[in-house]
């Protein structure tokens, strides 16, 4: 059973794991490294609920082999707030009641945080097609879209 | 359990030599439909040959006659390459439809392609633009034309131990123009139920001088219609134009009913998307 | 709170109403909150199962010895391992739990009934080994016929599931996937559609729909030596839960102890047991806890989705607007077992109108689809399509607005239901204003545009609730209840308790208790928690005052009933000069000396929930030459009684107009022609993407419910109700042409369109 040794910085953290092929990066985080802040929704690429950043890009943690991030840099929904202080948009989601269930919404920061670098000052139509791949089935999307305005709004103004 | 072995040689030749050497192996570029394929077990290949750390896949080169895309290009980079994007929107587009963005940050042109699903995205665009897919292999390299790589759902031409390492579109001449569309039943996320693409070039008084039109979705395989480019040419694109057009796109297909959509559909949608997208690509061309 | 939201009835309340950040906000934005697959425990195994492929089929052989044989496999189940039970018999409740059908369901005996029906599991050391022990389960099955549609599985000559099921009304002895009907008669109905002006006749159908919840069923199953079950796992009701594995593995109910997991998502999907009876079995076998998560494509081939269904309604009116009659018989699938919300659907019908002369016929039919579970209002949206699209057309046909003709019609105080409920205090009239009043209703429409409107009616559940309110010497609290929060709860429950207490909500903590906590809760469903649970912890958090307000009594030597409480304070009566009130933060600090620590509980059976509706109005385009449906602008009208969370009301009426969006153009099941479903993912099993839809505009109406301590009503379901009949309805209005047969996808409403 071929197996992978891999470095990764997740979080910020240099981090070793050993996995197999068939395992990916979302195996990786759940199931080896206990970050389980990442969610499985689907497995396809079709839900959005693993979503993770990688070197930069969203990308869905199922649709990654953990034996291809050698070197690679991780950010998860663990790193997200910087010590006890919430990302704007973790903030905004709880100002806006953007989340039910919750099991969507670390996909939907991530893929939120992610696209707001590119694009600070997004329409509302944008911030819809940037969240496309993340399904929700509580909000009906409503809160969160407003959330992410919100988000952006502020985050416009703190660079400032 | 499972025997899965993983390689990301950095070579062409050192992919060739690992692919050649092992008939379980296959190419795993952006993974986004292979690691659903190893899900669900459709596929149980031996080996994954990762091309993404080999330069020449990854590559972006615009020349003074010939771009050329490397086959592990994601869709977020081509999206992001301004100068690609003005020379060839239509191809561009066709790539940033690929699933949601997460998609885009890993889905290649050349995973799209070799995936070999008559309603991929990219493949009617590039059809349109005149690519070709450019092979390595043990008995050498070759270029095909990226309509006959595919020879049915599923199925390339592609000889064991070949992969594509890069695509070479000509450059558009000027006053040139392409689109790609495609019909889905949400706004993101499924699958083309048809898709079409058109590139035009057009003479100073609009006379249409050279077209490619390709229809994905309505065939076992992309379909290059000939009858649908030879309406164009020659034409200005007025309504009797399109009205012919429509009617050549819908008589090159040979769809199936299935969970997409129903054959009758499907051929009524490609006639009037080989309309709207001849509509954009003119545009375009004019300027 | 949006902007636009009205209507809303101003209050004294301090926390009743308000919105707060709610309570488990932070750890669901920091991926802290633990899901059912988010448990993990030291020398787990891995469980898995292998599904029939085939529809319909009898197991001739069934070998696990090759499984049993691979390294790091621990424990095998097949049926055999599943205790089999005595059919159910009559007389029959509304809702039947048949543990001969549960026993088969949750793993197969000797038959399989469905595409992704159980036969086999395993638990191993890791999830592939468990993957390859499958594969070395051998099976051959002799494939029988198959039906899916549920009037052709009704009618005599169909491929029959079940040998030893009979029709109940019908006396006979022939076996039959009709397992029983559902009828209401009010009236003279012949004379009633003697009396209309016009009359409307018209199917529909509707296909299952998945509740689509995010997080698939996940679970831990922990059995230790002496026998104790610890069960882990995500769910609506793990009270209800506790009692399906007991008696189905009997198992006592104290030694059966579950945890409900924070719960990514129900919708009435989470309200039964499927691979839990097996993980307890692969851990009772292999004495190690066993994890077992379905994945997406698991999901849709093997939980319930709601019914499909086939439907004829007639209705007829007279010129000036009043419905005469009403008849519908609709044909529901139960899946593989009986089951079908088919009381639910007779009572749904009509309901929000006053008609003398009704009929209403609903049949539950067993099909080779998976076993259909609760989703949101079940049983509802169906009948609710064929009533408000027949009502709109007899609108149109005798030139009224569809909100006058509703008006005009409406069920009002005192009015009874066909089923029987006779109604109190409801909101019809005041949904049916709002909607003619909201300037959406007179927008003005641009080409291949047009509007929908539809109103659903629901009636709420009640039933056993606990909680329990306890107070710390700090004069924090914890408030604790028996039901997963799925929607909310929490932020509502502990609003409740601060207003009863007179405290910031910032000092309660709410949580929600496992099954040896506390006692029976039935589960979160029926949109009943905030009215029921809610009651529950309002009656423990006036407990809590009582007793406070003793020791006040005690400390001041005065006596109890000259203790008032106001506003978080003991106060003395007027006749004890000299006393200062004392604050609830006193007297927390001062509990253990006047006795012991203070708690209250509440355990109860809520009636009295009653009705509620919601109205909807939807705005669409039609892409004339594609078929393509964009919703542009949607807004929910509801009565919810009270709003105890504002943003959290808004939430679940913006998520079931978004399902509704989803449940009319674009979610099906599609099978291929062996009965094998074909969309196990989101990929084909379209659900809307965030780009799919508009902003939804929310309009709290609030007509106090007399029964509940707040006016609660419920409000999860009734907005669904109404939902896919709105936008079909829009559909229709678009293309000037009649359609029926949900989901109106792009090929079908270009076909509409396109026909003559």
């Amino acid at each position: 059973m071929p197996k992978h040794n891999v470095t990764a910085t997740i979080n910020g953290d240099e981090t070793d794991f050993t996995c197999r092929t068939d395992q990916t990066l979302l195996d990786v985080l759940r199931d080896v490294l206990y970050l389980t802040g990442t969610k499985n929704g689907c497995g396809t690429g079709d839900c959005g609920a693993c979503t993770v950043i990688m070197n930069g890009r969203p990308v869905n943690s199922c649709l990654v082999l953990g034996a291809e991030v050698d070197g690679a840099e991780i950010e998860t929904i663990e790193g997200m707030a910087k010590g006890n202080e919430l990302h704007p948009l973790q903030q905004k989601f709880l100002d806006h009641a953007a989340l039910q269930c919750g099991v969507c919404t670390p996909g939907i920061l991530n893929m939120a945080k992610s696209f707001l670098e590119k694009n600070p000052d997004p329409t509302e139509t944008e911030v819809r097609f940037a969240l496309a791949g993340n399904l929700c089935r509580c909000t009906g999307y409503d809160k969160i879209i407003r959330a992410v305005m919100d988000a952006a709004a502020e985050m416009r103004e703190n660079a400032r | 359990m499972s025997d899965l072995n993983y390689a990301a040689p950095e070579t062409v030749e050192a992919a060739v030599g690992l692919l050649a050497g092992d008939d379980t192996a296959r190419v795993f570029a952006g993974g986004t439909d292979l690691l659903v394929q190893l899900r669900e077990d459709l596929r149980e290949p031996g080996l994954l040959v990762d091309i993404k750390r080999i330069a020449e896949t990854r590559a972006v080169e615009i020349g003074a006659d010939a771009i050329s895309i490397g086959a592990a290009v994601t869709g977020a980079e081509l999206g992001e390459n301004a100068e690609l994007k003005a020379l060839v929107p239509g191809v561009v587009e066709a790539v940033n439809l690929i699933g949601s963005d997460q998609v885009q940050g890993r889905a290649t042109v050349g995973g799209n392609l070799c995936n070999a699903s008559p309603a991929a995205d990219s493949v009617p665009a590039l059809v349109a633009a005149g690519a070709k897919a450019c092979i390595v292999g043990p008995n050498g390299s070759r270029e095909v034309a990226v309509e006959d790589l595919m020879t049915g759902p599923g199925q390339t031409s592609l000889a064991a131990g070949e992969f594509v390492t890069h695509l070479v579109l000509p450059k558009p001449a000027a006053r040139s123009g392409d689109a790609y569309l495609r019909f889905i039943p949400r706004t993101e996320m499924d699958i083309a139920v048809v898709g079409a693409g058109v590139a035009v070039t057009l003479a100073d008084d609009g006379t249409c001088t050279a077209a490619r039109v390709a229809l994905g979705a309505v065939a076992p395989t992309v379909q290059l219609v000939q009858a649908a480019a030879d309406v164009l040419v020659g034409s200005k694109l007025d309504a009797a134009t399109l009205e012919k057009l429509a009617a050549a796109a819908e008589g090159a297909c040979s769809p199936i009913d299935d969970k997409r959509g129903t054959a009758e559909f499907r051929i009524q949608v490609a006639g009037v998307l080989a309309k709207r997208a001849a509509t954009i690509a003119w545009q375009r061309a004019e300027g | 709170m949006n902007e636009e939201s009205r209507g809303r009835l101003g209050s004294n309340y301090q926390w009743v109403g308000k919105n707060t950040r709610r309570p488990d906000g932070v750890d669901k934005v920091t991926g802290r909150a633990r899901y059912g697959d988010d448990m993990k425990l030291p020398g787990m195994l891995y469980g898995k199962i292998l599904r029939s492929p085939h529809a319909h089929a009898k197991i001739v052989k069934l070998d696990t010895s090759k499984a049993e044989a691979l390294k790091g496999v621990k424990a095998v189940v097949t049926g055999a391992d599943i205790p089999d039970h005595e059919p159910a018999k009559p007389p029959y409740p509304p809702i039947i739990n048949d543990f001969h059908d549960i026993s088969r369901n949750v793993m197969a005996k000797d038959k399989v009934l469905y595409d992704g029906h159980a036969i086999a599991a395993v638990a191993a050391t890791s999830e592939d080994i468990a993957k390859a022990a499958l594969k070395l389960i051998e099976v051959e099955y002799e494939i029988l016929p198959h039906v899916l549609d549920p009037k052709e599985a009704a009618e005599p000559g169909a491929p029959i599931l079940h040998a030893d099921q009979t029709t109940y009304e019908s006396g006979s002895d022939a076996p039959s996937n009709l397992f029983r009907s559902s009828r209401g008669e009010r009236g003279d109905l012949d004379a009633g559609f003697a009396e209309a002006d016009v009359i409307v006749e018209r199917d529909f159908s509707s296909e299952p729909i998945h509740q689509g919840y995010i997080e698939p069923m996940a679970c831990v199953a922990s059995v230790s030596e002496d026998g104790a079950v610890e069960l882990w796992m995500t769910t609506q009701g793990h009270f209800v839960a506790r009692q399906l594995l007991s008696k189905l593995l009997n198992i006592e109910l104290a030694k059966l102890r579950v945890t409900a997991s924070e719960i990514g998502g129900g919708f009435g999907g989470k309200t039964t047991v499927y691979q839990e009876p097996v993980a307890i079995r692969l851990a009772q076998k292999s004495g190690r806890p066993v994890r077992m998560a379905m994945t997406r494509s698991e999901a849709f081939r093997a939980t319930g989705p709601t019914v499909g269904s086939r439907m004829t309604v007639k209705m007829g009116v007279k010129n000036d607007g009043t419905i005469t009659a009403a008849d519908a018989e609709i044909w529901y699938q139960a899946g593989a077992f009986k089951g079908a919300p088919i009381g639910r659907a007779a009572d749904t019908f009509f309901s929000p109108y006053d008609i003398p002369n009704m009929r209403v016929a609903a049949h539950d039919v067993c099909s080779n689809r998976p076993k259909i579970a609760a989703y949101r209002a079940p049983g509802a949206p169906m009948a609710c399509l064929g009533t408000e699209m027949v009502l709109n057309e007899l609108a149109e046909k005798i030139g009224m607005d569809p909100v006058e003709i509703r008006l005009k019609n409406a069920v009002k105080e005192g009015d009874q239901s066909l089923m029987g409920t006779k109604h109190g205090r409801i909101g019809m009239i005041e949904v049916m204003e709002e909607t003619k009043n909201h300037p959406h209703y007179a927008a003005p429409l641009g080409p291949n545009q047009g509007r929908g409107i539809a109103v659903g009616y629901w009636l709420h559940g009640g039933g056993l609730s606990s909680a329990s309110v306890i107070l710390q010497d700090d004069g924090t609290v914890n408030v604790a209840t028996g039901n997963p929060d799925i929607g909310g709860s929490r932020s509502s429950m502990r609003a409740m308790a601060a207003e009863e207490l007179g405290i910031d909500v910032e000092l309660i903590k709410p949580i929600v208790g496992d099954t040896g906590q506390l006692p029976y809760s039935y589960q979160t469903a029926g949109s009943r928690t905030t009215y029921a649970t809610g009651w529950a912890v309002v009656n423990a958090a006036r407990e809590v005052i009582d007793k406070l307000r003793a020791i006040a009594a005690k400390k001041w030597d005065i006596p109890l009933e000259d203790v008032r409480w106001d506003a978080g304070q003991a106060i003395p009566t007027d006749n004890h000069t000299g006393i200062e009130p004392m604050s609830f933060k006193e007297l927390a600090a001062m509990a253990t000396k006047f006795g012991g620590a203070v708690a209250g509980h509440s355990e109860i059976n809520a009636g009295g929930a009653g009705a509620a509706f919601s109205s909807q109005i939807v705005d669409v385009e039609v892409d004339p030459e594609t078929g393509f449906v964009k919703p542009l602008r949607y807004t929910v009208i509801q009565d919810v009684g009270r709003a105890i969370s504002p943003d959290y009301v808004e939430g679940q009426m913006q998520g079931a107009a978004v399902q509704g969006i989803g449940w009319a153009l674009n979610e099906e099941y599609i099978y291929d022609d062996q009965a094998r479903l074909l969309n196990t993912g989101f990929l084909d099993y379209r659900m809307p993407v965030a780009s799919d839809v508009p902003m939804v505009d929310c309009v709290i109406v609030e007509v106090p419910n007399p029964n509940h301590p707040y006016g609660v009503r419920g409000v999860g379901e009734p907005c669904l109700v109404p939902a896919p009949a709105a936008v079909a309805n829009a559909v229709e209005n678009a293309i000037g042409k009649k359609m029926g047969s949900l989901p109106f996808n792009p090929p079908k409403v270009l076909k509409a369109i396109q026909a003559g």
